[in-house]
Formats: structure tokens, sequence, C-alpha cells
């Protein structure tokens, strides 16, 4: 559990639900369409674990990839 | 409603809900809960010879699947009803698109819903939901579905579009005749969509000499991926869809959150004692009480959840019933009002995703919040009834509620 997590949205997966805005605005941004992104390369600061995790298992579209470097 | 059971032909109760349900049977509409929780312990997928052949998938899987496959499944028809209408060019662009016409017609539409946007329209909803409230808080009750809920989206979406917000139960009228009446009788589909065109053409030719900042504006001038302007079938059939799907889907959504929070003291208690966990319990009513069930049609022969499902037959694509799975959710049957992962499909799933949801979100939050703000003890009132509406959308059209403590 000490590993740096990283995350990335499947962009071929996202329907633009904004679930994951709005639960970890730190980690994820939108597209003018609504589509999201992660913010950066994806490295997710310490501290915000939790809420990679809770964008993670809130995606209708299991889009959000969580990895452990 | 009584107003047209004469044109209604009636449909048999049913029976056998495995082999001949129906969901504008009055015990569906009533409490569709444990039929569903039958017809899933039956099989992933059901039929019935119903509405000339329909099928419904029970599971969150099932649903999934489904949703995902534009191959097999076409767009084309999105409600289930007993005729099924010739299928017209532009009927309502994005909704009853399919792959490759979806996806352009579908990027017209999102930029105007983002986050962002919704944030800049929040004020007039708040004040809209004020304004409401100020016409019966002094009566110390009200019909919460015909004087509150009814209202905000339909209000809402008029500020947008640009048309008059005075013009709400017109369109009300419309969307009752498009989504319940015309199931059992097809001329009243006809009879609405041709004076809602008439309508917006009216307002798109005002718009050609004096353009306006508002939703019909952005949408005459849109472009498609050749950079021509949208022809005006195009325009109007969007104009449609957003009036259909923008008001009683949401007005559904707001009143069964608020008919759940009358009668569950505790969940109204914690909102109240802890108002920042309002968007999350959204998540919750929206996944316990969805309420839109979509349709497609069966293009090819396949199998989904390893049942076999045949051109012809349409299919009823039960979001509300795949939010009830157990296999999906634990505690399927429960409001867990602070429920943590919730991947909910109460706005669809795959490219059909609603245009939308940005919106309702934001009316369900601002709808709740004002409410409890200024009614925070309310119950059902036990002289009154509360009444569903029946079909593709789901919530309550008549929801009795007294203001303050028990005494």
């Amino acid at each position: 559990m000490s590993g740096k997590l990283k995350i990335r949205v499947d962009q071929d997966k996202c329907q633009g639900h904004a679930r994951c805005k709005s639960l970890a605005p730190e980690l994820f941004d939108l597209d003018d369409y609504g589509n999201a992104h992660e913010v950066g390369d994806g490295s997710v600061p310490a501290g915000l674990e939790d809420k990679a995790w809770l964008a993670q298992t809130n995606c209708p579209e299991i889009a959000i990839e969580v990895t452990e470097e | 409603m009584s107003d047209s059971a004469s044109v209604m032909p009636a449909h048999p109760p049913v029976t056998d809900w495995v082999n001949d349900f129906d969901h504008t049977d009055p015990a569906w509409t009533e409490n569709p809960f444990p039929i569903w929780d039958e017809l899933r312990a039956a099989s992933p997928v059901v039929h019935t010879d119903r509405f000339n052949g329909c099928y419904l998938p029970t599971t969150y899987q099932a649903v999934r699947e489904i949703a995902n496959d534009t191959e097999h499944f076409s767009s084309r028809r999105v409600i289930v009803r007993d005729e099924r209408p010739e299928v017209t060019r532009n009927a309502a662009p994005p909704i009853t698109s399919d792959p490759p016409e979806h996806k352009p017609a579908k990027q017209l539409l999102l930029p105007p819903f983002t986050p962002d946007a919704m944030k800049k329209l929040e004020p007039r909803v708040r004040a809209i939901c004020n304004e409401l409230i100020d016409e019966f808080i002094a009566d110390g009750k009200c019909d919460a579905a015909a004087r509150y809920t009814k209202y905000i989206p339909v209000r809402a979406i008029a500020h947008m579009l640009g048309i008059p917000e005075t013009d709400s139960d017109l369109f009300i009228k419309w969307i009752h005749m498009i989504l319940e009446l015309s199931i059992k009788d097809e001329r009243m589909l006809m009879e609405a969509v041709q004076e809602m065109t008439a309508y917006f053409a009216a307002h798109i030719e005002t718009r050609k000499q004096h353009p306006t900042d508002d939703l019909i504006t952005t949408l005459m001038n849109a472009t498609d991926k050749n950079g021509q302007p949208l022809d005006d079938s195009h325009v109007l059939g969007s104009l449609r869809l957003l009036l259909i799907a923008g008001i009683d889907t949401t007005w559904s959504a707001i009143g069964s959150s608020l008919w759940h929070l009358a009668k569950t003291p505790s969940d109204r208690e914690r909102l109240i004692a802890e108002p920042e966990l309002i968007p999350t319990a959204v998540e919750e009513l929206l996944r316990a009480y969805s309420p839109v069930t979509m349709a497609r049609e069966v293009m090819k022969e396949t199998t989904i959840s390893g049942c076999p499902v045949k051109p012809g037959n349409m299919v009823l694509l039960s979001f509300p019933a795949a939010n009830r799975d157990p296999a999906m959710f634990p505690d399927a049957d429960k409001v867990v009002i602070d429920r943590k992962e919730n991947r909910h499909a109460a706005f669809g799933l795959g490219i059909h995703r609603c245009v939308g949801s940005n919106l309702a979100r934001m009316e369900m939050v601002v709808a709740i919040e004002e409410w409890l703000k200024r009614i925070p003890e309310f119950r059902l009132d036990p002289a009154g009834q509360v009444t569903w509406s029946q079909g593709t959308v789901r919530g309550p059209r008549q929801l009795p509620v007294l203001f303050g403590k028990v005494n």
C-alpha cells in the first residue's frame, strides 16, 4: 500500500457522466463536451488516494483505471 | 388520466409476470420492485407477447450488455408502445440516433449541459424553487408533485431554451401525451408532435430576424461535420427531445426523493444536519428510484446473458431494474443515504448517456436543499393519496404532504 497511485481515464469508455470530476475535482478535469480526463500525468498526490478510489468505484462506465506504481 | 380512459384499449391484467409482463399494469405502476425481483430470479432476460413482442433485461449485467451493443439493438424507437409508429428521420436526435449519425448529433448538445454551464443556471433554479415554495408554504401543506417538483425542471429548461416559463403547462400537456397516453393511443403522439413542431417553428422564425442568447439560437447556428447548417427538421427534433426529456424525468426524480424523505425522518434529519451529504444522497435516490426506462429495437439475432434475443421485438431497457440488482449493489432494496460506491445507471450506460444528467443532478440537489431549508419537517398526508405515473417515466404525480412536526 506504500506505492504511489496513478489514474487514467479510458477515452473510449468515458461517456461524460462526470462523477469523477464531482467526487475528485483535484484529479479529473472535463473537456468542452463534458468528457473526463486525468489532471496532468495522472499521478495522485499523497493524501488524495481515497478520492482516486472513490472516483473509480463510482464511474458507471468502468472507464477509470487506478494503478499502483 | 381518467380523461383519456375511453380511448385506451384495456390491457388484460397480468397474472403471469415472468411470461407476460406489462410495464403499464397498475401493479407495476404502484410498486414495481417486487415484480423486478421475481423476474430477475426467473431469468436475466424475460419476454412478453404484449406490445407486439418485447424483452426485459432484469440484471445490471444484461442491461449493460444491451446498452453497449448498438450493432444488434437500435435506438430508432425508444418507447415501447402497443403499436410501432413508422420510423421518421430526425425524430429526436441524438436519443433516436444510431452510429454513425449519433455522435455528431450528440456533440452539438453536450457543451450547453456541462457541469460548468449548469453552475451558471443554478441561481435561476434556486430562485424558481423559492418562488414555488412561497406560493404554498403558508398553507401548512401542499401536493408537492403538483405544486413543486412539477415546475422546477420545466421552468429551468424553458429558461435555457429561451421560451416563456409561463408556457409550462402547455409543455407538460405535450409530454403527458407523448410519454403516457401514446402508449395505447398513437394519435396522441401525432397530435402532440404536430403542436410542438408548430410552437418551435414559430420561435425559430422569430430568431431568424432577432437572434437571442439561448439554446434555440445555439442549435440554429450549429453546423454538421461538413460545416453545413443543420436542417430545420434536425433542429426541431432536438428541441422536441430537450423539452420532452428534460421535464417529467427530473420532475419524477425530485418527487421520488421528497416522497422518500417525507416517510423517512432519519434520512431527512441527517441531510438537514449534514447538507454536504445531499449530492451523495441524490445519487442513492437516483439509484433506488430511477425514473427512466428506455427502449431499444432488436435488429439482429444475438444472445444476452445467455438468452436468445430475436429481431422484430422491442426491448424495455430498464435502468431502474438494473439499479435494484443485488448482484451489483449490496442492500439493493434499501436506501443507504450515504452509499459510497454507486455505479448506478439512472442516466443510462454507453453512448446514449443522458445529455441532461448534469442539469438533472443540479436541479435535484438545489430542489432538496431549498425545500429542506424552508420545510425541514414534513410527512405524507394520511388523508391524501400518492399516485405514480405510468410507463416510460416513473415518479409521483400526486404527493400530498403536511408540514411541521406531528402533534
